[in-house]
């Protein structure tokens, strides 16, 4: 069979426990031979690009990893490079940066979008509440690389605008971007600015698809707006909430690495160094694959402890949960 | 409908008219003053430090200064090309898989589904995926910007969602008349979905244009860059150094050209959202969070 290393083959081999079934799925394939056709397209790219790199995780428990003798090649040494890297000088301003960045963007970045969207819906003139999600939108589409452009060139000592406010409540003048204090508040404002707009459409989808009626019953009761959002809007956009939520949970330790990369320099090292970023100089600068990927699996492992124990919690506390 | 509105009310929708709309205001404001500079007199911008509510005099340098650079020339049409051909790419698989993912009577639907819904929960990282590229071959080509996201997951579930509501009944008419899966793919899925398609191919197209990791990882050569690592040279580093031999090391643009340059590389994208507007209709997107 020409899928034999196609992961439809995984699945096709431990059903084959009779004949009987083998014969089914046969015929199952012949009839919808086109959609399997798909389907192994789609799965090939899965299996090279997706699993392809978890497979290759291997290469966290070998000495380094080169590509001359590949994976098979490679001295085992199982667990040394945790170890290493947990012992070593960065590993605790590592955890500690990267979970304070994610921290801070939760708390202030994840309700933004959910106000915005909140206070749109009540807005009762359409065309101002068109007018305001057109231009909050728009920063969405300015790319990563020149947000950090207009920061740096804002916070630019002589004429940038940050140093022009500054200088207008008669403060002196900061390098913005060596600046340990700044760095944060520059990283989380600004994605708060570029992304509030954007992730309230789907809030703003949420709100809109509850029922009309639920308004109208909640009026004949002697509802007022306030009730009526308590009641109401409120408990119509918490499984949206809760989802996101969960997801964005499960991505605790990816803060947005292009934008902490771009934006960090060495004086701001210490509170803007973060796991990626590490993995990057490590891995992709230094050729360090093996350590580097290490590091890169602690990450996923830790994303993925977050985003079971959120989804466990949410399942228990009000049935809302992705699995 | 009239609605007679207490004191509250009143109170209540004046002053969320007035967040809104100094939440509007900070939102357009570093766009205006990016506008404004870019057509400003250098020379008066240095002089005068201001909030650039207005533009400082008017000198079109700077769009001058990049509309003859090579550098951003070749960035901006490298670009176009990975839009281009890339989201075309992204969207024949993406319809492809959530086509065959979409058949309600598939066997084996639901194991595709978790290796598939896996991958958004763990993955291998940057430095495996890395090495993969550079093994199959694909470092410094232009695949490497398009090949290795061909599919995003999310998108590919907003668009299953979105093809399991198209009525049986069109299949099995279409099937009856002996077309293909294909067939019914191109010829009855695509164009009925025109809404999910527009959206879809707006966010393939944003993630294209604005991709920065991707030739950061993948690209060697100089004239593979796309626009977004010419920007870098000119609003980070502040430098052409990184920009092949001959280059005057150290030498700075005027602020004029980095505003310019700002402008000249986001308003496209920008642009188009306005075409694809209408098709954000409520529940385009809702389908998939609820799933």
């Amino acid at each position: 069979m020409k899928t034999k290393q196609e992961p439809v083959t995984l699945h096709l081999d431990p059903g084959a426990r009779s004949p009987s079934k083998l014969e089914f799925i046969r015929k199952e394939i012949v009839r919808n031979k086109y959609v399997y056709l798909m389907i192994v397209m789609v799965m090939a790219y899965y299996g090279i690009f997706h699993y392809g790199p978890m497979y290759g995780l291997l290469m966290a428990f070998q000495q380094n990893y080169s590509l001359s003798h590949g994976i098979w090649g490679g001295e085992w040494i199982g667990f040394e490079h945790f170890r290493t890297f947990f012992d070593s000088y960065y590993f605790g301003r590592l955890l500690k940066n990267t979970l304070i960045l994610s921290f801070y963007s939760i708390i202030l970045g994840f309700p933004a979008p959910i106000l915005l969207a909140i206070l749109l819906n009540e807005v009762r003139s359409s065309k101002f509440k068109r007018v305001v999600q057109t231009v909050s939108y728009l920063p969405h589409f300015i790319s990563i690389v020149v947000v950090v452009g207009i920061l740096k060139t804002f916070s630019s000592l002589d004429n940038g605008l940050f140093n022009i406010v500054r200088s207008f409540f008669s403060l002196e003048p900061v390098m913005f971007f060596t600046e340990v204090d700044m760095f944060r508040p520059m990283y989380i404002l600004s994605n708060i600015w570029q992304g509030a707009g954007w992730s309230s459409i789907i809030f703003l989808a949420a709100l809109a698809g509850i029922d009309s009626q639920l308004y109208e019953a909640a009026k004949i009761d002697g509802a007022g707006r306030w009730k009526q959002f308590l009641h109401v809007t409120l408990p119509g956009i918490i499984p949206t909430i809760i989802v996101l939520f969960i997801l964005r949970m499960g991505g605790i330790m990816n803060a947005d690495m292009q934008k902490v990369l771009l934006m960090q320099t060495a004086p701001t090292y210490e509170v803007s160094d973060i796991i990626a970023t590490f993995v990057y100089r490590v891995g992709v600068q230094q050729a360090n694959f093996s350590y580097a990927a290490a590091v890169g699996l602690f990450n996923g492992i830790i994303n993925l402890i977050f985003l079971i124990i959120t989804n466990m919690i949410s399942r228990k506390a009000n049935q809302t949960s992705l699995w | 409908m009239k609605i007679r509105r207490s004191t509250g009310e009143i109170i209540f929708d004046t002053a969320n008219f007035i967040m809104l709309a100094i939440f509007m205001a900070i939102c357009a404001y570093p766009m205006i003053y990016v506008f404004n500079s870019s057509i400003s007199d250098p020379q008066q911008m240095l002089m005068n430090r201001s909030f650039m509510l207005w533009p400082q005099g008017f000198s079109l340098e700077g769009y001058k200064q990049v509309l003859t650079n090579e550098k951003i020339f070749t960035g901006y049409l490298n670009t176009l090309f990975y839009v281009i051909v890339g989201t075309l790419a992204n969207l024949l698989m993406t319809s492809i898989a959530a086509y065959g993912l979409s058949r309600p009577d598939l066997y084996g639907k639901g194991l595709f589904m978790k290796l598939i819904i896996f991958t958004m929960l763990f993955g291998g990282g940057m430095i495996p995926s890395f090495l993969l590229v550079q093994n199959l071959g694909l470092v410094d080509t232009r695949l490497a910007l398009i090949i290795p996201g061909l599919i995003s997951t999310f998108y590919l579930i907003i668009m299953k969602t979105n093809f399991e509501s198209i009525p049986k009944e069109m299949v099995e008419s279409a099937k009856l008349d002996g077309a293909n899966d294909f067939q019914i793919l191109f010829r009855i899925f695509i164009p009925v979905s025109k809404a999910v398609l527009a959206v879809i191919t707006l966010y393939y197209a944003v993630d294209h244009w604005n991709d920065y990791m991707g030739p950061l990882l993948y690209l060697r050569s100089q004239d593979l860059y796309p626009i977004q690592i010419v920007l870098r040279d000119i609003l980070l580093t502040n430098s052409m150094e990184s920009m092949g031999p001959g280059a005057d090391t150290g030498f700075a643009f005027s602020e004029n050209l980095k505003y310019a340059t700002i402008i000249v590389s986001t308003l496209p994208i920008m642009l188009v959202y306005p075409f694809i507007q209408k098709y954000f209709v409520q529940g385009s997107l809702l389908g998939a969070v609820k799933q």
